[in-house]
């Protein structure tokens, strides 16, 4: 159990700069998740945690102590990796008691521990096996098995499910999440999917080019993104962007004719360029709304996503999302319409200007039309 | 209509499946047609060049052909072997010079293998470290490699030379020997100079071989023993070692094959001295300085079956697989 400091943490590979300093502060116990696209540091910053990286500047702390020139075995941490890192010629119960050997540990609660983290992954029957021998998912339960037999202070889970199929993601997704109840240790995880992002966080970390774009909940991320950038990433499909500027003191205006009444936050003025945002969920079809051409269908079964190209805004493609099977195909005509509550206002610089307070001061007027 | 099909086809069908499981399909015998086709080039070329001459020396081993009339011979059964002339027993099998030989070659194998084994993997190691140079490194250091052998035999000659010796002159002057030290003439010295100049030409090829089983590895294991604490000797002995195992293994029958034929870097070295004399040199002194086509087949047979021997006890204790990893 620690709580783990970072204060403008940077590396440079080179001349090649990839973490552009980052300050973070995870609580005991907490369970953190970097999530990015690729190339977007979260990995390096998880190495660096790790002690698998030097730090080029900055300091790290775990547990409040200084661990910049800790070695990775002297931070109380176990790692996860994505490609398992199991010993292939040693068999399970191999793998998992390899670590312990050296910490003075004695036979016999060396195999207790082994056979106790065996239990608890369902794996006490592959003991005796070779890691070519077992499933992907068996071989991710090892690797999980391994860092949790040193009974670490943190765990660090570098995609650890990236190499399984579908079904079995969903299952280790669940297991992780009762190990880090059962634990409660301190646990960083980084992926690329947004949806083991949402399930597993009690907090998310988006990072972007090395540098971290927003810190929050889950919930958090998704209702208030901070900026463009976790706004379209967060959440599938992807947030619909419109592009338009301020207009007079409380309009947004679109296109020629097609304006959004909006009381505006502090700092836009009239004339600055603004992109507003509305997530795939909150369009709905119409009668009367902005009218447009079916693109494309694509059905999901327990909804159905509709791609609308609108005549009022050439170029901008909107997807809508709507339970059920479609009743349209490509080329129908529709309508669509949104709240302006469910609206994001993002300004030139892609952060977030909320258009103000949602609370019953702002009117609620209905309709975008 | 489906019905008669039915009823008609099933009777026909059942044997005709039977027939399938006997005789393989068309496509199957194409194929293995194509694969004997493209086999028998390389057959061919290695009955000629290997059978022909192997069963050519096995056939004079039991002759008693001279080199000088090559055509004009005769069967004489295991006499070259082993031959009881009134209670006096001759041939190669009794000959004290054949068995020094043997032990001379042996001894040889072992001692310069494993000395290059443990250096080569040395070598193999350092070079598979990440520094400045690697790239230009490792191909320095397959220079005493690339020098024929019997280049770097007469260099290491010149420089072990008693008098002229680059070796001898400075161990002098270091003050490490009194007097010069005839290296490749005295019996003590002669089969260890002759080793140091092996393990000096062939460590870069074992270095090689080693370095290349080094970077299959897995880097992520190197990184997961760091996080758990592992220290790096223990990681060597207890995963690195038996992961190259298998390329170890190999390598070390590659080498051994090499060095249970040896010849030229002994010839070159010590000439016909009996101390150091190789089977390889001995059965070259029967066919061509004493011109017995017969005892000098029979020594190649020997020598043949020796290595034959050695080399399927080594993979049967390594448990090695030639054709893929053992993992």
């Amino acid at each position: 159990m620690a709580d783990i400091v970072l204060k403008g943490v940077r590396k440079s590979f080179g001349n090649a700069k990839v973490i552009h300093g980052v300050d973070l502060d995870i609580r005991d116990g907490e369970f953190i998740v970097f999530v990015g696209p690729s190339g977007c540091g979260k990995s390096t910053l998880l190495r660096l945690i790790a002690g698998l990286e030097d730090i080029t500047a900055g300091d790290l702390f775990i547990d409040g102590e200084r661990v910049n020139d800790l070695p990775p075995a002297k931070r109380g941490i176990a790692m996860v990796f994505q490609s398992y890192a199991l010993y292939p010629h040693m068999n399970v119960y191999e793998n998992m008691a390899f670590g312990l050997e050296l910490a003075k540990a004695s036979k016999g609660q060396i195999e207790e521990r082994v056979r106790e983290a065996a239990r608890l992954l369902q794996i006490d029957n592959l003991l005796e096996r070779k890691p070519k021998e077992l499933s992907g998912g068996q071989r991710q339960r090892v690797a999980i098995g391994r860092a949790i037999v040193r009974d670490p202070k943190v765990f660090l889970f570098d995609e650890p499910l990236s190499n399984l199929d579908a079904a079995l993601r969903v299952n280790t997704r669940i297991e992780i999440a009762k190990l880090h109840t059962d634990t409660s240790a301190t646990m960083i995880y980084v992926t690329h999917d947004q949806v083991e992002a949402m399930t597993l966080a009690d907090r998310i970390v988006v990072l972007n080019a090395g540098r971290v774009e927003q810190v929050g909940t889950p919930l958090e991320l998704y209702h208030r993104p901070a900026n463009l950038f976790v706004a379209g990433f967060i959440g599938s499909p992807q947030m619909n962007f419109l592009k338009g500027h301020v207009s007079g003191a409380s309009q947004i205006r679109l296109a020629d004719g097609l304006t959004i009444a909006a009381p505006l936050a502090n700092g836009l003025r009239s004339g600055d360029d603004v992109t507003l945002g509305v997530r795939p969920d909150h369009v709905r079809l119409s009668e009367t709304g902005l009218a447009g051409r079916v693109a494309l269908v694509e059905e999901l079964g327990e909804n159905h996503l509709l791609y609308v190209d609108l005549d009022a805004l050439p170029g901008c493609r909107l997807t809508a999302r709507a339970p059920g099977d479609a009743r349209h195909k490509a080329g129908d005509r529709i309508a669509v319409e949104f709240d302006r509550e469910a609206c994001h206002l993002f300004d030139s610089t892609g952060q977030a200007a909320q258009l103000r307070e949602r609370s019953a001061s702002a009117p609620r007027e209905g309709a975008l039309t | 209509m489906s019905q008669i099909v039915g009823q008609a086809a099933l009777p026909v069908s059942a044997p005709a499946f039977e027939n399938m499981r006997e005789r393989p399909s068309r496509l199957t015998r194409s194929k293995v047609r194509a694969a004997w086709i493209f086999l028998a080039p390389t057959l061919i070329i290695l009955a000629l060049i290997a059978g022909w001459p192997l069963a050519r020396t096995i056939w004079f081993s039991f002759t008693d052909a001279s080199l000088n009339n090559l055509s004009d011979y005769e069967f004489i059964g295991f006499e070259n072997y082993i031959a009881n002339y009134d209670g006096e027993w001759f041939g190669i099998l009794t000959d004290p010079a054949w068995w020094r030989s043997v032990w001379n070659t042996v001894w040889f194998t072992l001692v310069s293998v494993s000395i290059e084994t443990v250096l080569g993997i040395a070598v193999a190691l350092i070079l598979n470290a990440a520094f400045p140079g690697r790239g230009l490194m490792r191909a320095i250091i397959l220079i005493p490699w690339a020098i024929p052998t019997v280049v770097s035999a007469k260099m290491w000659n010149w420089m072990l030379h008693d008098q002229f010796g680059v070796i001898n002159d400075l161990l002098l002057r270091l003050g490490l020997i009194a007097a010069p030290i005839t290296w490749t003439a005295n019996s003590d010295t002669a089969l260890w100079a002759v080793v140091m100049v092996d393990v000096w030409k062939t460590t870069p090829f074992m270095a090689l071989l080693i370095l290349a089983a080094l970077q299959m590895l897995p880097g992520d294991i190197y990184e997961a023993a760091k996080v758990d604490g592992i220290h790096p000797v223990r990681v060597f002995f207890k995963v690195t070692l038996p992961l190259i195992r298998p390329a170890l293994l190999v390598a070390v029958i590659f080498r051994a094959l090499d060095a249970l034929r040896v010849f030229d870097l002994i010839y070159v070295l010590t000439s016909n001295s009996k101390d150091t004399a190789s089977m390889s040199v001995f059965a070259r002194q029967q066919l061509v300085d004493f011109q017995e086509v017969g005892l000098g087949s029979a020594a190649s047979t020997l020598i043949f079956l020796i290595i034959a021997l050695l080399i399927v006890v080594t993979i049967a204790a390594g448990r090695v697989r030639l054709g893929g990893e053992t993992l």
